[in-house]
This record gives structure tokens, C-alpha cells and sequence, in this order.
């Protein structure tokens, strides 16, 4: 299809053309147009239908404002819903889909909303869909969610790549039209690091889209020159595609910048998007001003833009939106679209001006006093109804029609930190009020200064004051300084039928009045039960008209009526740039453990803990089924020797002549009395009296102490630890160092463990030299040096022995090759579940958060001897009662029988209601000793109802089990094999 | 936002971790409080819209636990200090 609507000029190069489709249907473009720029070029208006009513909707605006012009832009995994073709840089094989109708664009039977839109009024479903209530989730919800939307997302993964940066500087510059671009002149000149920032592809904002000049050359030309100037100075950088989303706090920008939305797919190595955090001494605001448009009835017909919007299609993209053109103005600025236009050889048919005065066009028919009252087209604009001055109603044929209600600031950004936009009657508009982010400055169109003269002295100014700056300035260019006319008109008070303010989300001034006549009066309000501004637009061009809409119903004034605020982002942001490179595998990083490769090596299978990933056992060849391997673990373990990597459990060293007092204060038990070369059991309390944490602590010399945490709070106890030594105890001689990572440790544990390590321990350790909990420093295979502990978590005869992490993989492989006569194996986190089960020890189940050593059994480890964190009110009165809950041990009447973790224990004949609730299982695995399920759980009186049948009931799981109450201890109570 | 560390400089927040209200710090000793104490210690807070001293630990740095000086409104940071110089002020020791 040829270029029907191109006109001369513009910014495009048309020795290239650009091949694209919209909805199947083939177009040409050239390299600077946008994708609505292209298809107005090729004569298509209609672009969409509205979220609602199903309206048929072409572009208003020429920029990120836009709240109609919505397709699905690529296909395939790259398929992207909901993007504006204003902004949507054209390139060669683009393919975009028109949206939110069916079977097509220009038939969409979702149509049938729009006749029957009395009943889709703000507030309808609130209404209407109350009852019953069991109905909205599974009835009404779907089918209107089906009937109202906008794009659809792709299931396919993202192929593209999203990357996140940080950047510093003394002045970032929020907008690249004449403003920004003065500012950053200044700034850079004068040597300060400087990062100017535009959301277009070409910088020079408002300057491309008129046909003033600056100095002796087009706005355009000026623009160009100062950019080329700008990239020379090695202090300045210059952000194109790039929008600054956010003020944050402390003089912290978001930006987006879209390195490759304007090609088919990005280059080599380069991600789609970058999200990039500025640090900025000084920042300033010349994000320019956003057009307004006037409410009337059918206001919303494709080929009713907004005046500068035309404008801009014509002067930078040479496109016309129609052959016969009207604009509708109720200021200076729409009347320059009608010169501009005409001076392009478009047929300007009348100017209606709402004014009494305003300037005249030679040769253009010129209805001052007039309104705009209706129009009508089905698919695109026919003609306009107008009602002249003297009342009469004329109808005009006309294919386009430019609005002009004046113009907004973009004081968008200014209000992030909450500042409220103040009325401005003079260009009736808000302009940014106090109190915005500090650090800073608003200059040009978006503090209210409207002219290019005012652009330029502002923006050079700000960026002198921003940075203090003195010396010689750049010199201001002459250019035009005409001052902001306009007289006021909303919307046009005319007829029944509907009129457009928020496009996006189809809200009307007949909303805006039932609002009011609800009660709804507040803009707040307004807001949230119209749904007025807060589409993906944020109502850029529509929540002022809305306000002055209330505000003309109850009477008040603007100022008095006041604004809702804006919030970041300024323009959409997709979720994967947000998320940038941290998603699937790539989320968090994995901590692999000094055993990992050979746990690959032999096919172990890995559990996620935190970070970390752990070995969860190491199946043999023909084992099929998990419990296979698990089992012959324990048992294996049990009976010769097993060995497991523990090097995920937090390792602390503790050392200072307060080392002794200070884990007084920190564990409820004591340790200053622990001699050298022995561990002990530590259990941790938090200050509510809860347990936090437990572990085995060494002392390994008189100043010098190890603790061992969970996996899971190796962090968090750190932290509290030291909070209690800086914050509570600041001159106790005590110091902290994590030592997690720096040592590899191994569990060894079994009848044969001693036997083993004796292969490579340099050292006695005889029963006699390292009695159980014994520990010390020790060599190994000659030397190298180690740590030793007798400890047990098994119930077996144990040792946990630590080497510097590098030397973690070869002692595993020591250990097994010395120690092959005992058959050793290596087992996971499922048979050391299993084995400290059967041993009656708590573990993240019972360490649950919610628990008290008296609850685990473990209450008489608080001392009350001496002041420790938790241990004051760990007696309060409810943490106390002999009733409360109490770890027990649990198995099934039946061996056969399956127990569940999270069922809960009743009496004999009650009823399964929560009044009835004795307890909960904590955790459960299959004894392969005593050859049934077994359980911890905690109970209600527990301790008193050892050799007591109760059941257990899981209503979830279809469960309803007899059970012994039995000690916890359910393996060698007596523990005389860890003693061995 | 961003934290002046007294040691380390201007540091972004998201290199810290928060705890709450400074109070924390004025821990009653547990061999002559009561319940009553460690209660109102641990639970009762005020919840200032305004200047708020605050716990700011910096797990991805030097380990220092800070008193930070923040306006809950405008998030404004008019004070920093080590915990420990701020507990030492309040005649903590040992």
C-alpha cells in the first residue's frame, strides 16, 4: 500500500524504507517514524478499542501519553501486549496486532457493549454483582475479565536478556527538549559530570515537532547542533530511549532505557532493556508539558488528535492524520496547528475557537465563540457538529480534528516524594507545589514556562543554581517568547450522550457526574470509583479535565478541588526488567558445599537449603525408588560408618577475654564454665523467650570459642550476636568472625567412625584422649591443619571434623579411599533427618519460631542464674503452664500404618473440630530400626501422656491413625552408642 | 535512600538491614528487671510520623550496627551514628 497521507518534511529518511505489518496487513515507513506515525502516514486511524465499550480508537497524541493507541507489538516469546505505536520506533519487519476485539478491528462484537453502556457506568459492578457472593469468583469475574481488557501475554519464555546498572553524577537532566538541552549545555560546559536523559530516540523534544526557529536555524536544526555538541564533552553523558520512571529518595532515579525495543531482535550480547539506577547530586525536571484535549460529546472518533499531536505528525514524521482538517481550540498554541498545517498544503477547513478574541488566519474560516458539540463516523471521523456563537449548529465535513484545552505540566516526577501539584490560573494548569524531592529543580513547560525563550533561560538557570555555578553562561539563542493565552473550557455542556476525559479506561463526564451525585466528591474518591487516571496512562491527558469537571459540579474551585498525585513509574515498565537478570536458576545465586562434585560424580540428588544446595542422599545402582537409598544409609551408618557434609551449618568464632560472659548472654545455658577442649549444647533464645537457635559451641582455648548454628539462621544469629556485643555489651572484649565458608565440614559418625578417622588424624584419639564431646585442633594426613569435634547428632558415635574449605573435596576422598575396609558411605540430608528423629533432636520442624525449651523438653537449660537474652520472658505466665505443649515421640499402633507430618493429635472418640486439638506432628520419616513410621510432634501435656494411645488425624489427607505417645528419645535411649 | 556511614561514606540502603526503633538499646538488666520491664522493652513502641532513631545493621559491609536519624516522612537522614558510641552514651557497658 502506498504512503497515501505522507506529506513533505519531517525527520524521517526517505531513502530507506521499512517494511511492517499491522494486522496481517503490509505497510512501508522510513527510518524516524514511529509506528503510528507510519500508519497515519498509510491513511489507517483505527488502531484499538477501548478497554470498556469496545469504542473504536485511533492515536490522540504523538508521545508516551497516549492512552489509545495500545497493540500487541512481535510474536513468539518476544510478544509484548499493551505497547503505545506513538512511541514504538519503526523497524524493518515490525509486526504489530490491533487488540481487545474479536473476530477483528473493524468488527469487533464486543461492540454490543458501547449500546448497552448505560449499564457499565462507574460503580456498575459494584452494584450489580454482590450476590451471590460465590458467583463473582467463579461467574461474573471471568466474563467480564474476557469482555474488558487490553492485550494478551505470551506463554512462551522471554528470550531476550534484561540487565540492571548504576550510574553517578552531579546533574541528571530529565528531558532533552529545549529546556533539558540548555541545561545540559550549562551544566557540561562547565565541566560537571552530567546525564541528560530523553524517553524519545530523538533528543530535542518539543523543538523537532514545530517550525519556530532558535538562533538562525530551524528549533530542530539548533537542537541537533547542541546535541553534537554535548556528545563531545567527555563529561556529559547522553541517554537516548531512556526514561527516567522515578524519584527516589536521597537524590536515587529509576531509568529505563530500551536499548533494543527498535530492533526486530537485539544485537549480540546486548540486552533488550537496562534498568538503571542514577545517583545525582542535583537533578532537574524539564520533562515539558503534556496537551490536554476539551470534552465532548463522541470526542473519542479516530482522527480526533490533539492539536499538537497533528502538528507533531505533520512537522516531524510528514504525515497527515486527514485531507480536510479542523481545529478546536481554546487557546494561542491549537491555533499554531492550524498554520502549520495550512503552510503544509493540508485543507484547513475552520478553526473553532471557544474564545471571543484570539488571533485570525488569513484565508481560514475562523468560528470564534464556538464549540464543538458532537461527530460523528463509525470507525473514523466524518464530520463535526459545531454550535456557533449565535446558537446555531452547523455540521462540518471534516476527516481530522485537532484539540486544544491547553496545556499540563509534567509535573509528574516532581510529585513522586507526595508534593501536590498547585493551580496555576494563568495558564490553567497545576504546576509543581513545595516540598518535591530534594535536590530537585523544575524549569520550562513543566514548572509552567511555555514559551522556547522561557525553556531556554530556565533550563540554563536551574542548571546555574542547581550547581552553583559562576562564570559565563552559554548565551540564550533568540527565538519565540509568546505568552500562554488561554481561557478555560473543560468540556462542552451539551447533549446526552457521552464524553470522553480518561480514554484509556472509558470514564465520561456523565461518570464523573454520578460520582458527584454518589457522594463521591473527594478527587481520591473520584478517582478510585471512576477509575478516572488510572490506567496504564496514569490519565496524563485526562484526570485535569476530571477534577474540573467536579469541581464545576460541586461548586468548588480548582485549587479548592485539589489533585490526586503521581506515583513511579512515569511510563509502564515491564516485569522482566524489573526483575533484570535474577530470574528462573539465575534468582539467587547457589552455594555449592565442599562435597559437591563428588556428590555429582556419584548421581547424587540435591535439596535446595536456603542458598545452598545439599546432598539429599546418593542413590546406588539399582535403586529405584528414593527410600531405597535413604534406608540403607541409616542402616549402613548404624552399622559400620557414614559420613555427611556439614559445612552449610553457620560456624562462628568467637574470641576475647569476655568470650566466656558473652556466650553467658547470648545461649539461656552457660558456657563460661565449659573447660578448654570440650563442646556443649547451646540452646538460643530470642528476647520474646521463643527458641531462635541451637548448636554445639567449643571452647578451643581460654579466650577462644566455636559455635556452631542451623543452616538456616548461619545469618541471622551473626547479626544478633553482633547487635548484643555492639548495642547491649559495647565494652566487652569480644570479637565475631563467620567462618561458615572458610571451613569444610564433615560429619563422621557410626560404631566404626573412630576407626575411620584414625586413618587420617595425625593425632590419639582414643576414647580416653577425645572423650565424647570432646574437641581440639588436630592435623590431618600429615599435617594439614583441622579441626575436631565428638559430637553427635546420629546418637552414633560421632566426630564432626572442619578443614580449610579447599581441602574439603580431598578429605572426603581420603576418608573413603583410607577408610574403605568399613565400607563407608555418604548420606544426605534425608538419612540424617531420619537419624536424628529417631534420636528425639529438634530441628526446623520443633524450631518452628513459635516454641519455648520448655516446649522441646529443653526447659531446664535456661538458667535463671544469670542474665541471658530471652530468659526474663521465657516465665511469663502462658509460656509456663504445665499444660502447654511438649515434644513427644509418636508411632503407629499399626506398623503399617502412615503417619503425616502436620496431622494432629485427638483423644480416642473425639471429634476432629479445633476445640478438640491436642497438637501437631512436626516432622515424620520412616525408622528403618523400628521398622515403621515414626514422628516428633508437640503436644499438649505431653510429657504426661508418654505410653498413652491417642490418634492422629489429617482431615487433608484423608487420615485417621492410632498412635502411641512414646519419649522422643526412640533410639538407643540410653545413649551408649554415642559414648562407644 | 542513602546511608553516611561515620566510617565508610555515603552507602546505599539496600547494602543494610533494618531492625526498628533505637530503643532496642536500652536492654533492662535481666537479674533485676522483671517481666513488666522486658515486656514494655521488647513491645512498646512509638510509631513517630517524624524524626525516628532507628537500628540499621550493615550485613553487606562492615558489620556495623548504626543509629540512624530518619524522618518517616520525608525519609530525610539528619544523623548517623555507631550503635556502639550511642549504647556507650547511654552508660552501657558490660
Amino acid at each position: 500500500m502506498t504512503q497515501s497521507h505522507r506529506i513533505a518534511g519531517g525527520q524521517i529518511d526517505r531513502t530507506k524504507t521499512l517494511r511492517f505489518t499491522f494486522d496481517g496487513v503490509r505497510y512501508q515507513g522510513h527510518p524516524g517514524d514511529t509506528l503510528a506515525s507510519a500508519l497515519l502516514a498509510n491513511g489507517v486511524r483505527l488502531m484499538g478499542r477501548s478497554f470498556k465499550y469496545h469504542r473504536p480508537r485511533g492515536p490522540i497524541s504523538a508521545g508516551s501519553e497516549e492512552p489509545n493507541a495500545l497493540v500487541e507489538l512481535r510474536t513468539g516469546g518476544r510478544q509484548e501486549p499493551n505497547t503505545r505505536a506513538t512511541v514504538t520506533e519503526l523497524y524493518d519487519g515490525l509486526e504489530a496486532n490491533s487488540q481487545n476485539r474479536w473476530p477483528s478491528l473493524r468488527f469487533d462484537a464486543m461492540g454490543i457493549n458501547d449500546k448497552l453502556s448505560t449499564f457499565f457506568a462507574a460503580g456498575f459492578y459494584y452494584k450489580t454483582f454482590m450476590w451471590p457472593k460465590s458467583f463473582w469468583e467463579k461467574l461474573y469475574e471471568p466474563i467480564i475479565r474476557r469482555a474488558a481488557g487490553l492485550g494478551s501475554v505470551t506463554r512462551e519464555e522471554d528470550p531476550d536478556a534484561y540487565d540492571k546498572g548504576f550510574l553517578h553524577c552531579d546533574l541528571l537532566v530529565i528531558g532533552a527538549g529545549p529546556t533539558g538541552l540548555m541545561a545540559a549545555l550549562t551544566a557540561g560546559r562547565a565541566g560537571k559530570r552530567v546525564i541528560l536523559a530523553d524517553e524519545d530516540f530523538r533528543l530535542g523534544g518539543r523543538l523537532n515537532a514545530e517550525t519556530f526557529s532558535v538562533g538562525q536555524t530551524s528549533g530542530a536544526d539548533w537542537a541537533a547542533a547542541t546535541v553534537a555538541e554535548l556528545a563531545t564533552l567527555p563529561n556529559v553523558r547522553l541517554m537516548t530511549r531512556t526514561t527516567v520512571i522515578g524519584a527516589f529518595d536521597h537524590g536515587i532515579y529509576g531509568a529505563v532505557e530500551r536499548v533494543s525495543d527498535h530492533l526486530a531482535v537485539p544485537a549480540q550480547g546486548k540486552p533488550r532493556q537496562v534498568l538503571w539506577r542514577i545517583y545525582a547530586g542535583k537533578a532537574i525536571l524539564a520533562a515539558g508539558a503534556t496537551e490536554r484535549p476539551v470534552a465532548f460529546e463522541n470526542n473519542d472518533r479516530p482522527g480526533i488528535l490533539l492539536a499538537g499531536a497533528l502538528r507533531a505528525y505533520a512537522n516531524r514524521w510528514g504525515a497527515k492524520a486527514g485531507e480536510r482538517l479542523a481545529v478546536f481550540t481554546n487557546n494561542d498554541d491549537g491555533i499554531r496547528t492550524a498554520l502549520d498545517l495550512q503552510a503544509k498544503g493540508v485543507d484547513v477547513v475552520a478553526v473553532i475557537d471557544s474564545r471571543e478574541g484570539g488571533d485570525l488566519i488569513p484565508g481560514v474560516r475562523h468560528l470564534r465563540g464556538a464549540e464543538v458539540i458532537d461527530s460523528s463516523g463509525k470507525l473514523g471521523l466524518k464530520s463535526i457538529t459545531v454550535r456557533q456563537a449565535n446558537g446555531r449548529s452547523e455540521t462540518i465535513a471534516v476527516d481530522a480534528l485537532g484539540v486544544s484545552g491547553g496545556w499540563n505540566p509534567n509535573v509528574n516526577i516532581h510529585s513522586h516524594h507526595r508534593s501536590r501539584p498547585i493551580y496555576d490560573p494563568a495558564i490553567a494548569a497545576f504546576v509543581p507545589g513545595q516540598d518535591g524531592p530534594p535536590g530537585l529543580l523544575v524549569a520550562g513547560a513543566a514548572a509552567g514556562a511555555f514559551s522556547t525563550h522561557a525553556a531556554l533561560r530556565t533550563g540554563r538557570d536551574a542548571a546555574i543554581a542547581a550547581l552553583e555555578l559562576i562564570g559565563a553562561a552559554p548565551d540564550l539563542p533568540e527565538t519565540e517568547d509568546a505568552p500562554t493565552r488561554v481561557t478555560p473550557l473543560w468540556h462542552v455542556a451539551h447533549g446526552k450522550g457521552r464524553a470522553w476525559i480518561d480514554q484509556q479506561n472509558d470514564v465520561t463526564v456523565k461518570d464523573v457526574k454520578l460520582a458527584h451525585q454518589e457522594n463521591f466528591t473527594s478527587v481520591e474518591h473520584l478517582k478510585r470509583y471512576t477509575t478516572l487516571g488510572m490506567a496504564t496512562d496514569q490519565g496524563k491527558t485526562g484526570n485535569v479535565i476530571g477534577l474540573a469537571v467536579m469541581a464545576e459540579l460541586t461548586g468548588r474551585s480548582i485549587p479548592e478541588t485539589g489533585t490526586t498525585i503521581y506515583r513511579p513509574p512515569y511510563t509502564p515498565v515491564a516485569l522482566g526488567t524489573l526483575a533484570g537478570r535474577s530470574r528462573g536458576k539465575k534468582f539467587k545465586p547457589f552455594r555449592l558445599t565442599p562435597s559437591h562434585h563428588w556428590a555429582k560424580e556419584h548421581g547424587a540428588i540435591f535439596v535446595e537449603v536456603g542458598n545452598w544446595l545439599r546432598t539429599q542422599w546418593v542413590p546406588k545402582a539399582g535403586e529405584t525408588e528414593w527410600r531405597q537409598s535413604v534406608d540403607r544409609e541409616v542402616l549402613a551408618t548404624r552399622k559400620s560408618v557414614g559420613i555427611c557434609d556439614v559445612t552449610t551449618l553457620g560456624k562462628i568464632d568467637i574470641q576475647g577475654t569476655d568470650a566466656g560472659a558473652f556466650l553467658d548472654r547470648v545461649y539461656a545455658n552457660t558456657f563460661s564454665s565449659l573447660a578448654v577442649g570440650k563442646c556443649r549444647y547451646g540452646l538460643m533464645l530470642r528476647e520474646d523467650g521463643m527458641v531462635f537457635d541451637d548448636g554445639t559451641t567449643a571452647r578451643m582455648g581460654t579466650n577462644e570459642y566455636v559455635m556452631t548454628t542451623t543452616t538456616a539462621n548461619a545469618v541471622t544469629v551473626f547479626r544478633h550476636l553482633e547487635f548484643c556485643r555492639q548495642c547491649l555489651w559495647p565494652d566487652m572484649d569480644v570479637q565475631l568472625i563467620s567462618t561458615t565458608e572458610a571451613w569444610a565440614q564433615f560429619s563422621v559418625a557410626g560404631p566404626n567412625a573412630r576407626k575411620l578417622l584414625e586413618k587420617v588424624v595425625d593425632q590419639d584419639i582414643s576414647d580416653a584422649a577425645f572423650p565424647y564431646m570432646g574437641a581440639g585442633n588436630v592435623t590431618v594426613c600429615g599435617g594439614l591443619r583441622a579441626r575436631l569435634f565428638r559430637i553427635s547428632f546420629s546418637g552414633e558415635l560421632a566426630y564432626e571434623i572442619a578443614v580449610p574449605t579447599r581441602y574439603g573435596d580431598a578429605l572426603l576422598r581420603e576418608m573413603l579411599a583410607k577408610g574403605a575396609e568399613f565400607d563407608p558411605i555418604v548420606y544426605g540430608t534425608e538419612a540424617l533427618g531420619v537419624m536424628r528423629i529417631e534420636k528425639g533432636h529438634v530441628a526446623g520442624g520443633e524450631l518452628n519460631g513459635q516454641s519455648t525449651a520448655l516446649n522441646m523438653g529443653l526447659g531446664k537449660m535456661v538458667s535463671k542464674k544469670k542474665d541471658a537474652i530471652g530468659m526474663v520472658l521465657s516465665q511469663r505466665e502462658g509460656m509456663t503452664a504445665e499444660t502447654g505443649y511438649r515434644l513427644v515421640g509418636v508411632k503407629p499402633v499399626d506398623p503399617q500404618a502412615k503417619l503425616t507430618a502436620g496431622s494432629h493429635f485427638l483423644e480416642k472418640g473425639a471429634a476432629p473440630v479445633a476445640a478438640n486439638d491436642g497438637g501437631w506432628l512436626t516432622s515424620k520419616v520412616y525408622s528403618p530400626h523400628l521398622g515403621c513410621d515414626i514422628a516428633l510432634g508437640y503436644l499438649k501435656a505431653g510429657d504426661k501422656k508418654i505410653g498413652q494411645r491417642m490418634r492422629i488425624v489429617n482431615l487433608l489427607a484423608g487420615l485417621d491413625t492410632e498412635v502411641e505417645i512414646i519419649s522422643p528419645h526412640m533410639f538407643d535411649p540410653e545413649g551408649e552408642r554415642l559414648r562407644g | 535512600m542513602i546511608i553516611h556511614h561515620p566510617i565508610l561514606g555515603p552507602r546505599d540502603a539496600q547494602e543494610f538491614v533494618y531492625l526498628g526503633d533505637a530503643s532496642l538499646i536500652d536492654r533492662p538488666d535481666g537479674m533485676t528487671a522483671g517481666i513488666e520491664a522486658f515486656h514494655d522493652y521488647l513491645y512498646q513502641r512509638s510509631n513517630p510520623a517524624g524524626e525516628h532513631r532507628e537500628l540499621w545493621y550493615h550485613e553487606q559491609g562492615d558489620r556495623s550496627w548504626l543509629v540512624v536519624t530518619r524522618n518517616t516522612v520525608t525519609h530525610e537522614i539528619t544523623k548517623v551514628e555507631l550503635a556502639r558510641d550511642v549504647a556507650r552514651a547511654k552508660g552501657r557497658s558490660k
